[in-house]
């Protein structure tokens, strides 16, 4: 496979060193560091206004930087414009030539580099096959599908055989079922020509399925940097674990490295946090139920209020009395309970963060 | 089941009748082609059956040929020529305002105080425009006696602003703003995603403008000019108010034909330069319509 160029030109690394933007009174981006090992899938996931869309925009050379560096395979391209840096990039939506078809619009990067005609149309044919879009080469933009146009866009994209591949929330003009099949489609291709990738969204479930790594970011700062499943199951941050899946937030008490919340005892992540109230961040499905046993009244003893059908899972809303709590479970444990049921409540003992209530501290 | 959905209920309730009915919200629009049946249509039917009757009264095409007389053919080249002129300055000249506002903010200070004075200006006109320039440029006028005293003659080729030459400096004041108005929203149609895309394919500002947002606005563009064109081809009160010679223009030429105090008028020739103009306007607009639909589908 050659469409977006060869592996060794496409697997770069790309370095962002102490970036920092601000506009007029707000700073979007603080000190930003974020290094793209070869080949490799970032996401960067956060709220609007966290910074993310910034950070692309600066390495894509769309923007320029108050401070710091952007290094491109071992090369500086702070001061680089962007037509000169040689990135592919596919934008939210509607960034198609409108009055070229899909094949121009491909074609378009390489006419700018200058490559002759034959060529440009063999590589053009070339990315549409990769994209499986080569029955719709002749189609302009208000002819194809929304997903249909981001699949262009990739193509023309990777046409031009960029070092690196940025993607800003491509997929969030499209509707659920689409926004799926592309997001695969994306990984697939992205995978298949190694190129190094950024890719910035603010649907989790969108980052923790197509990245090698997630960054969370918050007010301009990346909270957290790793795996999906590192970022799930062990947020950095109360804002990780927040912003990052469903979590409960029960009141407890920190007493030597752990926190008893209703009487249980559950380690912390980080067990150098002061004793004291605190609130116990805990995922759904850290949080079992059971419908037998002694089922006295008591701090885990609640009563089902809804059960919410997720597919192959559901979640179980409890109400305890001065608190509801979340569990999920898998779907065939679940149609056995229904509104009123009494159950107990049972928590892993997996390491959890705390969150002081009042003034508002994070763990360390 | 509603009562809605019901065919029984419906069928009860609105007994059938022969043909189809319009809504009843359909009325509205009833003095609407009432108004373009009187005030548009039949004035264009009695123009071309008058246009067709001779001085005899026999009908021929007789009236027709008076318009390739030399004068009245230099009429001609006069509305066309002014209208042309007007057309293509006023054009770029709202272009660029026109741009300049939309790169401001969307509901800046400049864009809404432009637009609204746009809208203003676009249609003042007639003797109210005449004499503002009279009052300003005109040979008593403010500007044109400040001017004078700082040694500025802006006249000492002759007065022009009675001639073709005011006459198309006065139509700019109506073109240029009527150009922002119809080209501004082809402007805000152009999105900032296709200037980023051209950047992050390796194209610069020459190759936006060449590939991308030149192709996209020049329909629109020239489809907004052909309107100006329109629009000065058949203005008739402000050239009536300032130009006391008749007949420079179509328009004035129509004026003399219908009420010369000499005995001459000729109601049948006035209208078949009336219809000359009505088709020459109608082919411009044509033409401005198919320049509009090539560009709906892009520039939404």
């Amino acid at each position: 496979m050659t469409a977006g160029g060869s592996a060794g030109r496409s697997r770069v690394e790309v370095r962002l060193e102490d970036l920092t933007r601000k506009y007029a009174t707000t700073t979007a981006l603080d000190r930003l560091t974020l290094t793209l090992a070869p080949g490799e899938l970032v996401a960067l996931l956060g709220p609007s206004g966290c910074g993310k869309t910034t950070a692309l925009r600066l390495l894509a050379g769309l923007e320029e930087a108050d401070s710091g560096r952007v290094v491109i395979d071992g090369e500086d391209v702070t001061n680089v414009p962007a037509n000169r840096r040689n990135i592919g990039m596919v934008f939210q939506a509607y960034s198609l030539f409108p009055h070229m078809t899909a094949r121009k619009n491909v074609e378009f990067g390489l006419q700018m580099q200058h490559v002759g005609l034959a060529e440009r149309r063999d590589r053009a044919t070339e990315v549409l096959e990769l994209v499986g879009l080569s029955m719709h080469a002749n189609k302009f933009a208000h002819q194809m599908s929304g997903g249909q146009q981001q699949r262009v866009a990739l193509a023309r994209a990777l046409a031009i055989r960029p070092r690196v591949l940025l993607l800003d929330e491509p997929l969030s003009a499209l509707d659920a079922k689409v926004r799926a099949r592309l997001r695969d489609e994306i990984r697939r291709v992205q995978m298949e020509v190694g190129i190094t990738t950024l890719f910035v969204t603010h649907d989790q479930e969108e980052a923790l399925a197509i990245a090698d790594r997630v960054g969370v970011m918050q007010s301009g700062h990346l909270e957290q940097l790793g795996p999906p499943t590192e970022v799930y199951s062990r947020p950095a941050t109360p804002f990780v674990a927040d912003f990052v899946g469903l979590t409960n937030r029960i009141k407890g008490v920190v007493r030597d490295g752990s926190v008893d919340v209703r009487g249980e005892s559950i380690p912390l992540v980080h067990p150098d946090v002061a004793d004291g109230p605190a609130t116990a961040l805990i995922r759904p499905e850290a949080v079992s139920l059971a419908t037998n046993g002694d089922l006295a009244d008591g701090p885990l003893v609640g009563i089902v209020i809804a059960v919410a059908f997720l597919g192959a899972t559901s979640r179980v809303t409890v109400d305890l009395g001065d608190t509801t709590v979340l569990a999920q479970m898998p779907t065939s444990a679940a149609t056995l309970l229904k509104a009123g049921t009494k159950v107990r409540l049972a928590m892993r003992t997996d390491p959890v963060l705390v969150q002081r209530e009042e003034p508002a501290t994070t763990a360390p | 089941m509603t009562a809605a959905g019901s065919p029984a209920l419906s069928t009860a309730a609105r007994p059938v009748r022969g043909g189809r009915r319009l809504p009843l919200s359909s009325i509205g629009v009833v003095p609407f082609f009432v108004y373009i049946a009187v005030f548009l249509l039949l004035p264009t039917a009695i123009i071309l059956g008058g246009s067709l009757v001779a001085p005899d009264g026999s009908i021929s095409f007789a009236n027709f040929a008076g318009i390739a007389k030399p004068y009245m053919a230099k009429s001609f080249a006069n509305s066309i020529a002014i209208s042309a002129v007007s057309a293509v300055v006023g054009a770029f000249a709202g272009a660029l305002l026109a741009y300049a506002v939309v790169t401001g903010k969307p509901n800046g200070v400049l864009r809404r105080s432009v637009t609204s004075a746009s809208g203003v200006v676009a249609q003042f006109g007639g003797v109210t425009l005449a004499f503002a320039f009279v009052a300003t440029l005109g040979t008593t006028g403010f500007v044109y006696e400040f001017l004078l005293q700082r040694g500025i003659d802006i006249y000492t080729n002759g007065i022009w602003l009675y001639d073709l030459s005011g006459l198309t400096l006065i139509y700019l004041y109506f073109q240029i703003p009527l150009m922002v108005l119809v080209f501004l929203p082809a402007l805000d149609g152009i999105r900032p995603q296709w200037r980023e895309a051209t950047e992050s394919l390796g194209g610069g500002t020459w190759h936006y403008w060449r590939y991308v947002a030149g192709p996209l606005l020049f329909p629109s563009f020239l489809g907004c000019t052909l309107l100006l064109f329109a629009n000065s081809f058949s203005a008739y009160a402000t050239a009536a108010a300032l130009i006391t010679q008749g007949g420079v223009i179509v328009p004035l030429q129509i004026q003399a034909l219908l009420t010369s105090e000499t005995g001459s008028s000729q109601p049948g020739f006035a209208k078949a330069l009336a219809l000359a103009m009505i088709v020459i306007v109608l082919v411009v607009m044509v033409l401005y319509t198919l320049l509009q639909r090539r560009t709906a589908h892009w520039l939404r």
